[in-house]
């Protein structure tokens, strides 16, 4: 399916030149708090993902019905309607990972990315481009989660989606040279890990300017 | 239409409200079955771990669970599960208490004399990554074996966690996490305040001998020594 210009930059816009997190820095709060394994970041950003999307769709399809003077409670129904829908799915189906993320799922609720993809597309904008732009924008959050994982995972635990990356007999404890490194646990970390990549993404895009 | 009228927003906010609570509604009915299953399966592992069996190769957790839980009762409305690991009986205590960002809980399993700990378990809501959640894992759970939950004279004394370099009075200790001296302390408190919820349990031992050796050695003859220490 060949893509229109427009259409090309609402899905992949977020992406990279306007990405909700290193762009525009919204969400920051559950990047720090679910990256210290690449598998609840990974699982956090399809929930995201489907949840700006599917969001984004439903806003756009009521935006010509909706009282302005509610719209914004009318939004947070429909969010919070779809992170509990998301929320009972993942304990029913992938009960570990609800427990690791545990709040931050019911949290995607005050994700300023969503409110911010409403108000800001979703209430002018049709239902197609809506759900591109709601899919581009979680793909582009979910990918700065990713990341950030990788890092924290790797240098961390020194394992990979659980796998062990790093071999066992390279660590001190069993004579070798290594330590994992106790800071990637911590969130701050995390927001070093965000700053560096915000450092390269506008390193770059300004030669690109 | 009017879409800025009194009565069309609180119509609206109505209809709305009112699809997304027969929604939820719905789902929730739909996946509670298969939730209480996970809730319970996730319990079952819990005490398995406490149990010291090694299920992360275990196809089938539920049918490991119930071929060595072979009871459950009921002490002062905490729940005490009857257990046989190698013919031998084990009794396993639910534990709960609070940790540094939130709730901590566990299982405490004690060999038939009730007061030598066979193997521990512990879960937490949040604690942090590195640091107090590393109550979880086996180097810190493992230093619970073996240990006394009585003192010399009998009385049900708990396990201290305290720092390394530090001497408990009167009863026995692990060593805490270091960086972690909060979530350490609250495993200790938790111990101890879930032990005396389950007096009722723990003193109804009509022929109890007082066990006074050092945890590994076995002494029949010597049992008014000194209390143990580690």
């Amino acid at each position: 399916m060949a893509l229109s210009q427009k259409t090309k930059e609402t899905l992949l816009g977020p992406l990279n030149a306007n990405n909700p997190v290193v762009v525009q820095v919204l969400g920051i709060c559950s990047a720090l708090a679910v990256t210290v394994q690449l598998k609840p970041a990974l699982v956090m950003g399809v929930a995201v993902t489907i949840i700006v999307a599917m969001s984004n769709v439903i806003i756009s399809l009521l935006r010509n019905t909706i009282p302005m003077r509610i719209r914004i409670i009318v939004q947070l129904v429909v969010v919070a309607a779809l992170v509990t829908l998301v929320s009972e799915v993942l304990k029913a189906f992938a009960y570990d990972v609800a427990m690791q993320l545990s709040v931050y799922i019911g949290l995607i609720i005050t994700n300023c990315i969503l409110m911010g993809r409403l108000e800001a597309f979703a209430m002018t904008n049709k239902v197609w481009d809506s759900f591109l732009d709601g899919l581009g924008n979680g793909l582009g959050y979910a990918a700065i989660l990713i990341i950030v994982a990788f890092f924290r995972e790797l240098f961390g635990a020194g394992t990979l989606l659980g796998f062990r990356v790093i071999p066992e007999s390279w660590y001190v404890a069993n004579g070798g040279f290594y330590e994992n490194c106790g800071m990637m646990m911590m969130p701050a970390m995390a927001l070093i890990i965000v700053g560096g990549i915000i450092w390269a993404h506008r390193a770059i895009n300004k030669e690109e300017k | 239409m009017n879409t800025n009228s009194n009565t069309y927003t609180i119509v609206y906010a109505t209809v709305v409200v009112i699809i997304v609570a027969v929604l939820l509604a719905l789902v929730s009915q739909v996946l509670g079955p298969r939730q209480q299953a996970n809730i319970q399966l996730d319990q079952q592992k819990q005490i398995l771990g406490a149990l010291k069996q090694d299920i992360s190769n275990c196809d089938d957790p539920a049918a490991l669970y119930f071929s060595l839980v072979k009871d459950t009762f009921d002490c002062n409305g905490h729940p005490v599960y009857v257990a046989e690991v190698e013919g031998e009986t084990k009794f396993v205590l639910k534990l709960k208490g609070a940790g540094l960002w939130g709730g901590i809980g566990g299982y405490l399993a004690l060999n038939d004399d009730k007061n030598t700990i066979f193997g521990a378990n512990f879960n937490h809501e949040s604690e942090t990554p590195g640091l107090g959640a590393l109550i979880v894992e086996l180097p810190f759970r493992q230093q619970f074996e073996g240990k006394h939950i009585r003192n010399a004279q009998g009385e049900v004394v708990s396990v201290a966690v305290l720092k390394a370099g530090t001497q408990a009075e009167g009863q026995e200790q692990v060593d805490a996490l270091s960086g972690a001296t909060i979530t350490s302390t609250g495993v200790s408190d938790m111990l101890k305040a879930n032990l005396a919820e389950y007096a009722a349990f723990l003193s109804e031992l009509p022929d109890y001998q007082p066990e006074a050796e050092e945890a590994e050695v076995v002494n029949e003859e010597n049992q008014t020594s000194n209390q143990t220490e580690e």
